[in-house]
């Protein structure tokens, strides 16, 4: 069985499980579950925004949030302005994408190096958390909808089929668009990955100096890679800003920010299955484990276990100095020296009386 | 007589307080192969970088074919035609030697042709049959004959090796001084070189230099029989 | 006119604060090429234990000067150790690992002290200029960084432990064969880091309070600054804390806040594109 097959092989399973667990689940699950379950998906978009910037384009982002928190930031407002969902969805896709764009021009172009780009995007996610922190009074609006400061915008619509503003979404929905969107991003960046674009950033991300010496932009390519990787983050955002009906400034936050990291180390860069598992992965131990915000509860089962920074931070730590290169690849490379191992010893049984 | 293929006026590179080029002017003809000697901190390595973009000169122009490209980007310098293989052999680890050359040919060639163009030349450096591997994995030598791949598929009229033959076997040395050889038949070539015994192999010119400026440029017979680079060799090299 | 003094204590101040939270990210970065990202949970930490002191009956200049230091410092030392000396040399995976720490040291407070806000009260009073009344204290941070900033300079220039340290960073190969123990400078140096991080931390304690979260206001800016200053230790954090809260302390009397805020981390990514190797990367570039 040659790569080349495995490889087809692969995303056939992938395909397979991917619909039947899209049209089972609504069927076999509580709600308050396909609930749980409709947001590990959009999760998931955006573990694979970050994927793709960071796994296969080499472009460290501390900051993807800001394009998920702009995606939803942008639907709740273009939404409360208009009304009919087509609009605002395009906007909360073109819009991130366009700040991805215009960052990553300045960074990509101005040539800041990849330790000063992590600090810069870092930076830039938390300006947008102190200025939107900030909005709470009724003076700062956009059209009819109030940014709400650190209140967050409550009551966000939800999205409609186009044209017919009377026919919103329903949690069910919801649950069908979440699956499809991560289905379609997955298959989609698959395409994407395998065509000469995606061989070329991955080059670029092997040795920047040896593309730009073989003739390929480095700069233009890495701006193009930032940009469909923060349009992905601001549709993720929009599902998001669906899926709860209410957007908050802490989705620009650090927390936000460190959470997509570690989705995207512990699965594993290079891959995209693995980011999937580790955000799918954590999001469910998260939730496992209790609570998001430690609230110096009264055992202390619940201040170290129900403890998100506390667990997260155990994690990256163990996994960057024990797991640097994420579960999925750890594990294929277990895999793959176990088949050797196990066809070594076949072949030994077959030849015994080799000659020495 | 023809236009130059290539031509530096008055090139120079200053680091801070040190200066590594200094008022260098070099020429090279169509389809002309030039050796570059010289000891180590010479500029040798700091020219070809500012032949192929990465490094802006401090003063002076690089022409080639006429344009002045002493300020454009590497990858335009690329697209023109000038391929370079570095000291240090500079190639994608984490990809195959399959992948490697595919990246190089389907920048120039369409689909087919570079499909058809990516077998011949694993054919062609001897590497067929290790085109899975990653090239990380592959020997010192071998990653070098990657790198040539990789330049020669890029097809550029203008190719500056940098010691192609270091660290090599001797049977290596033979196949690489013939490959060169062969290479030069159709493209310039600029080589920098320490191993004298290569250099006799392949050249007909050499260009000396030394502490950043150009000490002699003659024929390779009267080159070995120079006093002046025999002293900045310190008689090793040019004895033997 | 006291209005005039009155701004010029508030940029002194603004640049002081930057400095000191500034200083002990800089030694780190400077010497050993890492980058912190738990930095701002080290500034954390020396509040907290400077409050923990004093709440124990220790004098509040005792637990702050010292107190808070030496305990951040021996964490310092134990983090280094642990889990720095293993990345070494892996910029991106330095980076990662000291997040998974900020994370794993706020959840641990968190869970220690709860998350609401603890403070002391700053000591010393107000003080008047012409119509305006200001805190003394802003005059004893403002105190405290000077000397911080000269015990550093003089130490690197006129010591044989700034001439190790200073040597060892340029090149550990050479530093060992000398008879130097680089891993006994890089703890020691991570340890002197985090002490003053720690110091930092806790002199400023009694202006804003203490809550486990409060790290994250303190690591975007002082990573700038570090960043902006350049490669120079001293002369870099100073130069980058003058311009940055110059323009801080400007923008928040003329605007707001948060405005202050933004605009400081708006001028540092134009400093960044403009000069990509910080501000002694082109100038000062001889300096300690």
């Amino acid at each position: 069985m040659n790569l080349r097959s495995l490889n087809v092989l692969g995303l056939a399973l992938v395909a397979v499980i991917g619909v039947a667990f899209m049209v089972l689940t609504p069927r076999l699950v509580e709600l308050d579950t396909m609930l749980d379950l409709t947001v590990y998906m959009i999760m998931a978009v955006l573990a694979l925004s970050l994927a793709l910037i960071w796994g296969y384009g080499g472009i460290l982002c501390f900051g993807q949030s800001a394009f998920f928190g702009l995606g939803a930031y942008t639907y709740a407002i273009a939404m409360f302005n208009m009304g009919e969902s087509t609009l605002p969805i395009l906007l909360a896709v073109a819009l991130p994408a366009g700040f991805a764009a215009v960052l990553g021009y300045f960074m990509f172009y101005g040539r800041i190096s990849d330790v000063y780009l992590g600090v810069i995007t870092l930076t830039v996610t938390l300006i947008l958390f102190n200025s939107i922190n900030s909005t709470a009074g009724p003076e700062f609006h956009i059209g009819s909808a109030r940014l709400g400061g650190f209140n967050g915008i409550p009551g966000i619509p939800p999205l409609n089929f186009p044209g017919n503003k009377n026919a919103a979404i329903d949690l069910e929905g919801m649950f069908y668009l979440a699956t499809a969107s991560l289905l379609a991003t997955y298959f989609g960046l698959r395409l994407l990955l395998a065509s000469q674009f995606g061989r070329v950033i991955v080059g670029i991300r092997e040795n920047e100096r040896r593309a730009e010496l073989l003739g390929y932009d480095p700069r233009a390519y890495k701006l193009a890679t930032f940009t469909i990787g923060g349009a992905l983050a601001g549709f993720a955002g929009c599902l998001f800003a669906n899926w709860g009906n209410f957007v908050s400034p802490t989705i620009f936050g650090l927390a936000q920010s460190a959470q997509i990291i570690i989705w995207v180390i512990v699965g594993g860069r290079g891959t995209l299955i693995g980011p999937i598992i580790g955000c799918i992965g954590i999001q469910w131990l998260s939730a496992a484990l209790g609570a998001n915000q430690p609230s110096g509860g009264s055992d202390w089962w619940s201040k170290i276990f129900a403890n998100a920074p506390l667990i997260l931070g155990v994690i990256l730590v163990a996994f960057v100095l024990l797991v640097p290169k994420g579960l999925v690849p750890t594990l294929a490379d277990f895999a793959q020296s176990l088949l050797r191992a196990l066809r070594r010893r076949a072949k030994r049984r077959f030849e015994p009386q080799q000659a020495e | 007589m023809a236009a130059p293929l290539l031509q530096t006026r008055d090139l120079s590179m200053h680091f801070g307080g040190v200066k590594a080029v200094r008022h260098v002017n070099f020429t090279l003809a169509e389809g002309e192969l030039r050796c570059l000697i010289g000891p180590n901190g010479a500029g040798k390595s700091t020219f070809f970088k500012m032949l192929t973009g990465q490094l802006e000169p401090s003063h002076g122009q690089v022409l080639f074919r006429g344009h002045d490209i002493s300020r454009a980007h590497a990858h335009q310098i690329a697209r023109l035609g000038i391929g370079i293989k570095t000291q240090v052999p500079s190639v994608f680890d984490g990809l195959s030697v399959r992948e490697n050359i595919w990246l190089a040919a389907s920048r120039v060639h369409p689909r087919e042709r570079a499909r058809r163009l990516v077998d011949e030349m694993l054919e062609r450096v001897g590497l067929t049959a290790a085109a899975g591997r990653l090239v990380g994995q592959l020997a010192h030598g071998q990653r070098q004959w990657v790198e040539l791949g990789l330049v020669l598929s890029t097809d550029p009229e203008l190719i500056l090796l940098d010691e192609p033959a270091a660290g090599m076997t001797h049977d290596e040395v033979l196949r690489t001084a013939e490959l060169v050889r062969e290479i030069n038949r159709t493209k310039a070539l600029i080589v920098v070189e320490h191993d004298m015994q290569f250099i006799r192999m392949i050249a007909k010119r050499v260009t000396v230099f030394n502490q950043g400026s150009v000490l002699v440029e003659d024929a390779v017979e009267n080159i070995m029989r120079n006093p002046l680079v025999r002293d900045i060799y310190l008689g090793k090299q040019a004895a033997a | 006119m006291d209005l005039v003094a009155l701004l010029a204590i508030q940029v002194l101040y603004a640049v002081a604060s930057l400095a000191l939270i500034s200083v002990g990210l800089a030694i780190i970065f400077g010497m050993m090429r890492v980058i912190n990202l738990a930095h701002g949970e080290f500034l954390m930490l020396g509040g907290y234990a400077a409050i923990v002191a004093t709440s124990h009956g220790i004098s509040i200049w005792i637990s702050m000067l010292i107190v808070a230091p030496i305990v951040v410092g021996l964490i310092g030392v134990i983090v280094e150790r642990t889990i720095i000396r293993f990345l070494y040399g892996r910029m991106i995976d330095t980076m990662l690992a000291t997040w998974g720490l900020s994370l794993f040291l706020v959840g641990l407070t968190t869970a220690i002290f709860g998350n609401t806000t603890v403070g002391i009260s700053a000591p010393l009073g107000s003080f008047q200029i012409g119509a305006y009344r200001t805190s003394a204290y802003t005059l004893f941070v403002i105190a405290v960084a000077a000397v911080v900033l000269g015990v550093i300079f003089a130490v690197l220039r006129w010591t044989r432990l700034g001439l190790i340290a200073r040597g060892t960073m340029q090149n550990a190969n050479m530093a060992a064969a000398l008879g130097v123990n680089p891993p006994l400078v890089y703890a020691v140096t991570f340890g002197i880091g985090a002490a003053l991080s720690g110091l930092a931390g806790a002199v400023l304690a009694p202006v804003s309070g203490v809550f486990p979260t409060i790290g994250v206001a303190y690591v975007a800016k002082s990573f700038i600054t570090v960043i902006g200053g350049g490669a120079a230790i001293l002369s870099g954090t100073v130069s980058a804390s003058v311009l940055f809260g110059t323009i801080n302390q400007i923008a928040t009397f003329a605007t707001t806040p948060v405005f202050g805020e933004v605009a400081l981390l708006a001028a540092a990514i134009v400093l960044i594109r403009l000069l990509p190797q910080g501000i002694t990367g082109r100038f000062f570039r001889r300096g300690l």
